[in-house]
Formats: structure tokens, C-alpha cells, sequence
């Protein structure tokens, strides 16, 4: 294989912009199921988020608006799904996939009039002082506010579930919901916050891709991302800083054949296309071959609490 | 026996109904048209879309069209364009490639409906095929690309590997090569018509690799909006003129102009003398049209290739003239001699200097 002619710093620059959408809405996904929730609506939040944000993108002219619509709209989507398995108490699989079919649905009426349009550009915001040191600056400093703002949630999420109480209460709540509750925790209260945020995330990272990366509207603009970073949460078993090097390997991945292709290797297109799907799969088998890789998964994951168990 | 009586008459009612159903709606003519895309796309769905349009406001109350955007190529479409035919369409342009084999096979079951599919070689009797030679403008944005270039090096965002955009490719890069031998083309394949997130992620990965103008043979604008973002890259517009982007980054563009042929077939369905057709127009009969080449391109390089596109619209000039060779080395078209329009229509080699393989 030729690397010859691909310029490693230019690809690392743009594997992070590949990467931001699917590790925003993978990490809010690890909150949400660390609480004991699966949430398969994913991708229907991000699209959902992503037809949110750029509508009010458009029509406001400022994409921090659009962002913060995004993350409304997410959210709002979430508190169905919330509504449907904390208070009525449905199971939570078929919960989700309905969520996603019905945000898939949703997007694609509330857009209709915006496809084909140009969103307000998002500038790059620079790190004064840090952006022009040789590799490290065009990689790490030069990029737009919601990269820095995806690095820096992770670095948060860990430190929140490390080192907070309310970081172990969730974490309890997801462990053993009734030893939580009998502890007087309010084990659906917690759920339904970390169900909102996770559809907040998400639905930031949906706007990343309709605001930023495309950036356009168009149905279907989030192409099964979501379902990308359900796996990468359990790629990353339910750590955030694994979540980090599972959404930068599949981004890597999906730039780096891209540039292969365009660099004239000698790989079948096809193989080429399909080989971050094909990476994501092989890493899951890996992980969950090993020993301790699934079983660190949250005890009460998808099963549901009712306090007079 | 009154039972059976009963429903033979009830089936003779409605077969009587049925028969009689189309004398009413005879008057009015029904146009369906599918697209591959949304129908504001702003490349090619939605030009097809404009035209269909346009068509109709010509015909006032005498036509009505039926629309269905976003249909996927392959068994949807034939689910689309049967349920298109039962509800009494006429007349039915199916406006992608790979509508081909759907519209064969419905086209087939309806033999009193007439369809139009464009870009395709399959013909019945009620089943004609139109397009545009698009490869004549082709040769207008290779000139202009080899000119511009700086890095020597143009991006090619193709669609599928089928001869339409392999006639393309070709097209462009034998007029780059012309003005500038030392230009190299980069080909990628995004196996999509419209996919804005794919498309936007290939012109990047193009411009990372150096390349400094980008053709595409996708529908959407991300490509533009790629290159804008990027600064000193130029792009064309793609069915549409896709203005919004000029001057820079788009320079020009290939605009398919639709509406007068859609005129003349649903004008044909009205006097009773549509008859199955393989229409194939360029520059000169007005079915390509090249956009404005913008200020960013310097006036002799913008007059050379308006006179290329001249000569081209005049018939004086063939982009495919010989010496050509295949990409093996192979000779293909002697020194003045013209590609007869069958091997354009199956076109499926590159010519000599294209790096790569076309995927099969």
C-alpha cells in the first residue's frame, strides 16, 4: 500500500472532524446506560438534533443557537423515550428502536423546506499561541468550538463519574437500582436525567453533522451513526476515555480510506468502503472474546425498576 | 343461483366502470416523474423537477403531474412506478440510471403506458430513452480544470461506475491533459447519486490529498461547501448551475436543460403520436448548457473555452477525436477520427494517462 503521498498530520486534522459526531452521541449513550438504561434511539435523536440545529441555524444566522436548539431538540426526543420506560414502564428495547424510527420520521417532515440550503459557516477557533507549534498545532488547535467542547466532555464524564457523588449514585442506580433505592435514592429521576443528556449529546453530535462536517440538511444525513456509537459504547466498555480511541479508530478509518482512494491505492473500492464497518465489527469480536470485556457492563442494563420490587 | 347472479353483475358493473373510468379522465393528460433525490436537491432531481414544472405550465389544466422524490434505485422504484401506472398515469419519466431494469419490467406490464427513462439503452415500444450528452461539457470543465490547476492535481467525485460517468471522466481529462501535461486526476468513487455527508467527506479527503479543483458526478452542493471552507479550490456545478457558490469556488457548470423535451414528448402523448425514441442532445441542440464561467477564471482562459464550447455547439468539433488511446496503450481512435456514439454508450475503459481501474 502506498502512504506514500497521504500527509499524516492532514489526516489526523480530519480524522477528528469525522470523529466528533459519533463520540458526542457514544458518550452520552455510556451515561445513559451506565444508569441502567439501554437506549437504542440513538440515531434518532442525532437526526432529530440535526434537523433542530440547522433549521435554527438558518433562520437565526448563528450556529451557537443552532447547536443549542440541537441539544434542546435531542433532549426533548429523549423525554419520550424517557416517559415511555421510567413512568410507563415498557421495555426498553422496542422503546428505542420506535424512538429512532419516529425521529428518523420527524426530521424528515420538520426539514422538508430546508434541503439544499447553506447553514451560516461555523469559524474555526484557533487556540492563540498553541496553534502554530509544528504538528501538534494544526492537530490539536485548529479546529471548531464543538471539538474542543467533545474533549473536554470526556475529560468530564470521567472526572464526573470518577470522582462525584452524583457520578456513584448513577452508577449505583445502574449497578443495583433496588439496593440504590433502598438507599433512598430516586432511581427514576436519575434515569430520566441521564436519559436527557444522553439525547442532548446526541443530538449535538447530529447538528455536528448537518452544521459543520456536510454541512447541509438532507433525510437520512446522519447514515446509521447512531448505531456506530451504540457499538463504540461497548467497544469502549462503558469508560470514557475508551470511547475516545473507539470513535477516533472508526473516523480514522473512514478518512483514511477515503484517502486511499484518493491517493490511487491499489484496494478494491469496495473493500475500502466498508472497511470501518468491517474494523468496528473485528473490534467487537475482540473485545468480547476477552474475559472481563462484556461482563463490565452495568448490572441493571435494560432491565426495569419498579419500586415495589 | 341468485347469489351468482348477483356477483356477476356487481364484476360486470365494475369492469364497465373500470372501462369507462379513462374516457373521463382522457382530456387531462397525467405526467408521473420519479427522482433519485429530494426534488430541492439543488443539482440533479431538481432540475428534472423544474423542467416537469416548467412542462406543466405550458399545458395549463391539460396536464397534471404526479411526483415522487427520494425513490431508491432498484426494487422500490418498481414498487413506485407500478403503483404510478395503476393510478393512471400516461406518461412516465423515470429520471436515474438505475431505474433502468424497474422501468423495463413495469414498462412491460403496462403496455398502455408510455415511459421515458433518462440516462439509460433499453428501449421497448412503449419505453423511450433520453439524455444529454453531458460529456461535451465535460471537455469544457477538463479545459478550464487544467488551466486553473496549480497543484497539477483535480479531484473527480464519481458516482457510479457506468459508462455515462466513465464518459465523463475520460471527457475531462483529455481536455486537462491538452492544456496542461502534467495534470494528474484522482478519482473517487462514492457509489451514491446524492449523499451530501459522503459526498462532502470525499471532496475533503481530495483536497487533503493536494487537489486543487474538484469535478464532481454527484447531485448535491456539499462538494461546494467542501471547497469553499478550503479556500483556493475550484469546483463546477453539476446539473444545476449551483450559483449560490460563484464566483469561487464554483467557476462554471453543466446545466440540463429538460423542459423543452418534456414539452415535445407529453405533446406527442396528447396529438396520439408518441412513438419510442432514443434521444441523445448536447450543447448545440440545448439540452447541456454551460454556466456562466465566473470572474475568477482570467478573460483569455474564459474566452478559450467559450470557443471550445462553440465549436462544440456548431458540430465543427467532437470532444472524442482522435489520436486516443485506451488506458493500456491500445489504440482507440486514429489521428481525426470521431468515437461513433455505441462505444460512447458503453464506454468502459479509461484512456491512456488515467491512473487506476474502474471497480467492476
Amino acid at each position: 500500500m502506498d502512504f506514500g503521498s497521504i500527509n499524516p498530520v492532514v489526516l489526523l486534522a480530519s480524522l477528528m472532524v469525522a470523529s466528533t459526531p459519533i463520540l458526542l452521541a457514544a458518550l452520552g449513550e455510556m451515561v445513559v446506560e451506565k444508569s441502567g438504561v439501554l437506549n437504542l434511539g440513538v440515531e434518532g435523536m442525532m437526526i432529530t438534533g440535526a434537523v433542530c440545529g440547522f433549521i435554527v441555524a438558518v433562520e437565526s444566522g448563528s450556529p451557537t443557537l443552532g447547536f443549542i436548539a440541537a441539544a434542546l431538540g435531542g433532549m426533548a426526543l429523549s423525554m419520550v423515550f424517557a416517559l415511555l420506560t421510567q413512568v410507563f414502564l415498557t421495555t426498553q428495547v422496542p422503546a428505542g428502536l420506535a424512538l429512532t424510527l419516529m425521529g428518523v420520521g420527524l426530521a424528515s417532515l420538520l426539514g422538508q423546506n430546508y434541503q439544499g440550503l447553506k447553514p451560516p459557516p461555523v469559524t474555526d477557533l484557533n487556540i492563540p499561541g498553541l496553534d502554530h507549534i509544528p504538528v501538534i498545532g494544526p492537530i490539536l488547535f485548529q479546529h471548531d468550538m464543538i471539538v474542543y467542547v467533545s474533549l473536554l466532555s470526556i475529560a468530564g464524564v470521567w472526572a464526573f463519574l470518577k470522582y462525584s457523588r452524583a457520578g456513584l449514585i448513577l452508577r449505583a442506580v445502574g449497578e443495583n437500582h433496588s439496593a440504590a433505592h433502598a438507599l433512598g435514592y430516586p432511581v427514576r429521576m436519575v434515569r430520566i436525567v441521564a436519559i436527557g443528556f444522553g439525547g442532548a449529546m446526541a443530538g449535538l453530535g447530529g447538528a455536528y453533522i448537518s452544521l459543520i462536517r456536510v454541512p447541509q440538511w438532507t433525510d437520512g444525513i446522519t447514515a446509521g451513526y447512531g448505531w456506530i456509537a451504540l457499538a463504540i459504547v461497548v467497544f469502549a466498555s462503558w469508560k470514557a476515555w475508551r470511547i475516545l480511541i473507539g470513535a477516533y479508530l472508526f473516523g480514522g478509518i473512514t478518512v483514511l480510506q477515503l484517502n486511499l482512494q484518493a491517493a490511487g491505492a491499489k484496494v478494491p473500492v469496495e473493500l475500502l468502503s466498508m472497511s470501518p464497518f468491517l474494523a468496528t465489527i473485528v473490534v467487537l469480536v475482540v473485545i468480547s472474546a476477552r474475559r472481563h470485556g462484556a461482563s463490565n457492563a452495568p448490572a441493571m442494563l435494560g432491565r426495569i425498576f419498579h419500586a415495589s420490587h | 343461483m341468485k347469489r351468482r347472479t348477483l356477483l356477476t353483475a356487481a364484476t360486470a358493473s365494475v369492469l364497465a366502470l373500470g372501462l369507462a373510468a379513462p374516457s373521463f379522465a382522457a382530456d387531462k393528460v397525467k405526467v408521473g416523474f420519479i427522482y433519485v433525490g429530494p426534488k430541492n436537491d439543488g443539482g440533479w432531481s431538481q432540475h428534472h423537477h423544474e423542467a416537469a414544472e416548467e412542462m406543466a405550465a405550458h399545458f395549463g389544466d391539460a396536464v397534471e403531474i404526479v411526483v415522487q422524490e427520494s425513490v431508491p434505485e432498484g426494487a422500490d422504484s418498481e414498487r413506485v412506478l407500478t403503483q404510478m401506472a395503476l393510478s393512471g398515469a400516461d406518461l412516465i419519466f423515470t429520471t436515474s440510471f438505475g431505474y433502468m431494469d424497474p422501468t423495463v419490467n413495469v414498462a412491460a406490464k403496462f403496455p398502455n403506458v408510455k415511459f421515458e427513462h433518462a440516462t439509460g439503452y433499453k428501449t421497448a415500444p412503449n419505453l423511450g430513452v433520453y439524455s444529454a450528452r453531458f460529456y461535451e461539457g465535460r471537455a469544457v470543465q477538463g479545459y478550464l480544470a487544467g488551466k486553473m490547476t496549480k497543484s497539477n492535481k483535480v479531484g473527480y467525485i464519481a458516482s457510479f461506475p457506468i459508462p455515462e460517468v466513465i464518459r465523463g471522466i475520460n471527457s475531462a481529462y483529455i481536455y486537462a491533459k491538452k492544456v496542461n501535461p502534467d495534470v494528474e486526476f484522482n478519482v473517487v468513487w462514492a457509489y451514491t447519486w446524492f449523499d451530501p455527508a459522503k459526498e462532502s467527506d470525499a471532496a475533503q479527503a481530495l483536497i487533503d490529498q493536494g487537489a486543487d479543483v474538484i469535478l464532481q458526478h454527484t447531485d448535491s452542493t456539499a462538494p461546494q461547501a467542501a471547497a469553499q471552507k478550503a479556500g483556493n479550490v475550484y469546483t463546477f456545478g453539476q446539473a444545476a448551475d449551483m450559483a449560490e457558490y460563484g464566483p469561487m469556488p464554483r467557476i462554471s457548470s453543466i446545466i440540463d436543460v429538460w423542459a423543452p423535451y418534456y414539452i415535445e414528448r407529453v405533446q406527442a402523448v396528447m396529438d396520439g403520436t408518441w412513438e419510442t425514441d432514443n434521444t441523445w442532445d448536447g450543447i448545440g441542440a440545448g439540452m447541456v448548457g454551460i454556466g456562466e464561467i465566473s470572474s475568477a477564471v482570467p478573460a483569455d482562459i474564459k474566452a478559450e473555452a467559450e470557443a471550445l464550447r462553440d465549436s462544440i455547439a456548431a458540430g465543427e468539433y467532437h470532444p472524442f477525436t482522435g489520436p486516443l488511446n485506451k488506458q493500456d496503450g491500445s489504440v482507440w481512435l486514429a489521428d481525426g477520427e470521431v468515437a461513433d456514439d455505441g462505444t460512447l454508450a458503453g464506454m468502459n475503459f479509461y484512456v491512456e494517462g488515467l491512473s487506476g481501474d474502474i471497480p467492476q
